[in-house]
């Protein structure tokens, strides 16, 4: 299972998005392998991935993917986090 | 690797500013002020926004500026703004902003370390509104849990 969380610059928002990701998937028991990525890398980042997790604002600029795009409202807010993972991942 | 230590200099409290460019530039001048960043970071961090969009706001009220790595990046730091009157980002949910968060960092890879830091003091709900209501810079520091920096003494504490 692999999981992308997706931000502009690759830094940042992305780093925090992976952080809490993990610890979601720990509360739902998945095993997952969260890669932070940028919107120049997603491309390569997201080619084998289930998942990718990203504010609304980056949608339009994923393009075409096979993954789930989930968009998260509050990075900071876990229960948000594990709930749209679990209907992702369920 | 924890959080770099938090100057008061990069702590702005209840600003008035008109627009999203404002509050991101008063983010970007305290990381100036702070020795973190030379002139053009704040540009950078404006420019991400123009280039994708407001995912910026990353919570309800919060804004985490930021660009990449650069020549401008004299060593990691983080500032803090909160704004009198709230303004918009352009973000679906998350808008108004009142607390922006400007984040400085010299590579990719020491940032993913201290951001779980981060994340352990903003997965705590109450905090950006606290923050929001704080009434001085030092407060800020305090909620945020934030070290001061070596050698920082009550003779360097702004005025309240």
């Amino acid at each position: 299972m692999k999981i992308v969380a997706l931000c502009g610059v690759g830094i940042g928002t992305s780093a925090i998005l992976k952080v809490n990701a993990e610890r979601a998937l720990e509360r739902l028991d998945i095993e997952a392998d969260v890669t932070a990525a940028d919107i120049a890398s997603v491309k390569l980042a997201a080619a084998d991935a289930q998942v990718i997790l990203t504010s609304s604002e980056l949608v339009p600029s994923i393009g075409k993917t096979n993954a789930d795009v989930i968009v998260i409202d509050n990075f900071f807010d876990l229960d948000e986090l594990t709930a749209k993972l679990e209907i992702a991942l369920g | 690797m924890s959080l770099p230590p938090l100057p008061l200099d990069a702590i702005d409290v209840g600003l008035h500013v008109p627009d999203w460019r404002a509050a991101v530039g008063a983010a970007g001048a305290a990381l100036e002020r702070s020795g973190s960043t030379a002139p053009g970071y704040t540009e950078r961090m404006v420019a991400v926004i123009e280039e994708f969009g407001a995912y910026v706001v990353i919570a309800p009220g919060l804004a985490l500026a930021h660009a990449r790595p650069g020549p401008d990046v004299l060593t990691e730091g983080l500032s803090v703004v909160t704004l009198a009157e709230p303004v918009a980002f352009g973000h679906p949910h998350n808008d108004p902003v009142n607390v922006i968060l400007g984040l400085a960092v010299t590579t990719g890879d020491e940032h993913v370390h201290f951001v779980a830091e981060l994340a352990n003091i903003f997965n705590d709900s109450s905090i950006i509104p606290a923050l929001a209501a704080a009434p001085d810079a030092a407060s800020v520091r305090s909620l945020l849990g934030i070290a001061a920096p070596t050698g920082e003494d009550a003779s360097t504490e702004e005025p309240q």
